[in-house]
């Protein structure tokens, strides 16, 4: 097992390496002079020739690219052409937000919609099915800007009960992940309430049945766990998803995140930036992949023996 | 009193979008204790359906008993409640099914799905009590202890049917039905299985319902043979009167003749023409009367009773010179 966990941790090396590669080409590509953008419209040609050079911009870009990935490997990610602070403080300042966003939203959507899902799959073409379906198809149709606003104008100005701007403590973050928890929960509602459908027609759960068990205990003991694997996925899904897309969350919310800070930086031109970031969001989500996978074989045993073998 | 079970005119229907299915069609037999009857009969004859019955685990809301009653050690099983049921089930009567290989869950070590029985129903063994009586059990159907912390998929069909069949026994029920316990195995690992049940039946005095439409195996294990057809059981008797008595219903003779005989110089099989009626749709008089060899203008006309001569029951006008019953 930890075997298979060093490998796949080895794993992630080319992944990271492939999406740097890719964002640093792209940036490369697109039109935009990074030094023009830092002196301004009106800056002579000379200036601008000069800042080129000593920001290295004049050199191969094969050669910039290599000179990158070795300052990262030591953690020197560079400083941000727009502010001259190293990105590394900025994104570390930045990331906790956008990290904790993400828990509470799924973990939101998780504690509230696994159940339901549940109830509806038990009691299904019952009223609270249909209802729970109902209302999943609506979370599913409210464009998250909108219901972020309409959240903050109830909740922040009209009730007053929580800050309408930025997280100064954790009530700042109620609302934004009640905002991301409503759009996955009604996938978290359908996916529960379909893999549980599948495994209550499973012929051991009838064998279960045929043992004398309760209602109850075949949910908890006998169902739960094998409808555990596609929830898990689509957790992790999730996860990635939030984790670069929760921006109109943290404008509508003004909360320093990774999402708004990656669009600035994209529209500035500012390479260390963006490619920091989208550095550190990508091992964020490799390494909440690799949890989910080792999950996996923790839930099904048949997954485990796999590993077991593959890393023999 | 004497019959541990008693199947009194069971109707069973599954109610489904377009169709209601009648699956089972006025049952009756009894069954008594220490026996072992043999239910035979085509895919779709009702064998299942009338085994799901005993147990109370039709499929919810699709399939229900319609009428009839089902006496099982004096408890009528159609008006138990689920909480009562839910007491018989396992202890009193338990059921081996017929996929050893989906039976199990993947994600529970079988010792626990073993324990999970005792665990219900002998409130009074403690856990470690439970566990050496689980070692027993695993001792008893041929498996090493030491394999209750292995997962199913460790293990190869016919040992899985073993653990199957260790749930099923281990509180030690007067009634097992075992629903086609073989069909999914091969054939020597078949005969290895049904020999353990026929210990196990002798040293726990168990009576058995085997469900199969094997007819080796029934000759084999059976006191009594019950033939259904459309959801009717179409000749009962003893072992003997089945297989040695010369009078039988046209479609028992039929599925004899199914049966390739090496003995003799023939390439050919002779199934029975026809196929099995839509059991949403069933013919008129006799359910067999449109593939049978025999069949008359009343046939199609008139149901024909249950004629009985000593042990030996058929539905057949053929035989209405027996003794009428019901």
């Amino acid at each position: 097992m930890f075997k298979y966990i060093g490998k796949r941790i080895l794993m992630m090396i080319p992944v990271v390496l492939g999406i740097s590669f890719i964002i640093f080409t792209i940036l490369a590509l697109t039109p935009g002079d990074p030094a023009q953008m830092i002196l301004g419209e009106n800056a002579s040609l000379e200036a601008i020739e000069e800042l080129r050079e000593e920001m290295g911009l004049n050199e191969n870009f094969l050669f910039r690219y290599v000179k990158y990935i070795g300052g990262a490997v030591t953690f020197h990610f560079g400083d941000s052409y727009r502010t001259g602070l190293p990105v590394v403080e900025e994104i570390l300042t930045r990331l906790p937000n956008t990290l904790a966003l993400a828990f509470f939203g799924i973990g939101l959507s998780v504690v509230i919609g696994v159940p339901i899902g549940i109830i509806s799959a038990v009691k299904q073409y019952s009223v609270f099915d249909t209802v729970s379906l109902g209302l999943a198809l609506i979370m599913t149709s409210i464009p998250a800007f909108w219901l972020g606003l309409m959240l903050l104008l109830l909740f922040a100005l009209k009730l007053g009960w929580f800050p309408a701007i930025g997280i100064t403590d954790w009530t700042g973050f109620i609302l934004p992940s009640v905002t991301l928890a409503i759009g996955s929960m009604a996938t978290m509602i359908r996916m529960t309430r379909s893999t549980m459908l599948e495994v209550i027609r499973e012929d051991y759960i009838r064998t279960a049945r045929a043992k004398g068990a309760g209602e109850g205990r075949i949910i908890r003991r006998h169902e739960l766990r094998n409808a555990l694997l596609p929830i898990i996925t689509i957790i992790g899904i999730n996860f990635g998803l939030q984790m670069g897309g929760a921006m109109i969350c943290e404008t509508v919310f003004s909360i320093p995140g990774m999402g708004s800070l990656m669009i600035t930086s994209v529209r500035q031109k500012d390479v260390p930036m963006v490619m920091a970031s989208v550095l550190f969001v990508a091992v964020a989500i490799s390494l909440i992949n690799l949890l989910i996978d080792i999950l996996y074989a923790f839930i099904d045993p048949r997954i485990k023996s796999q590993y077991v073998k593959a890393s023999r | 009193m004497e019959h541990l079970l008693e199947i009194k005119n069971l109707h069973v229907i599954y109610r489904g979008d377009e169709a209601t299915v009648h699956a089972v069609n006025g049952l009756d037999f009894t069954l008594d204790r220490g026996a072992t009857l043999g239910l035979v009969g085509e895919t779709g004859a009702g064998k299942t359906t009338t085994a799901l019955s005993v147990m109370r685990l039709l499929p919810d809301r699709i399939g229900t008993i319609e009428e009839g009653q089902i006496l099982l050690d004096g408890i009528d099983i159609t008006k138990a409640s689920e909480g009562d049921m839910r007491v018989l089930r396992g202890s009193l009567v338990s059921m081996i099914f017929q996929d050893p290989m989906t039976s199990l869950n993947p994600t529970i070590r079988v010792g626990e799905q073993v324990g999970e029985v005792l665990e219900l129903h002998r409130k009074d063994l403690s856990k470690e009590e439970i566990e050496k009586k689980v070692d027993e059990i695993f001792q008893l159907v041929g498996l090493p202890a030491e394999r209750k912390m292995d997962y199913p998929h460790q293990f190869s069909g016919g040992m899985r049917q073993r653990i199957v069949i260790a749930i099923a026994l281990a509180c030690e029920p007067k009634l097992l039905l075992a629903d086609e316990p073989t069909t999914a195995l091969d054939v020597t690992i078949q005969a290895q299985v049904l020999d353990l049940m026929q210990e196990l039946k002798e040293k726990l005095n168990t009576s058995t319902i085997l469900i199969t439409h094997d007819l080796g195996i029934v000759a084999e294990t059976c006191d009594q043979v019950a033939i259904m057809y459309a959801g009717e059981i179409i000749e009962i008797g003893l072992a003997e009167d089945i297989f040695e008595a010369e009078d039988h219903h046209p479609y028992t003779v039929g599925l004899f003749g199914s049966i390739p005989d090496l003995s003799k110089k023939e390439r050919r099989l002779h199934p029975i023409d026809g196929m099995m009626p839509d059991p949403s749709d069933l013919p008129s008089g006799c359910k067999f009367h449109t593939r049978c060899p025999r069949a008359a203008e009343q046939c199609s006309l008139q149901a024909q009773p249950l004629y009985q001569r000593g042990t030996h029951g058929i539905r057949c006008r053929l035989y209405a010179d027996w003794e009428k019953q019901q």
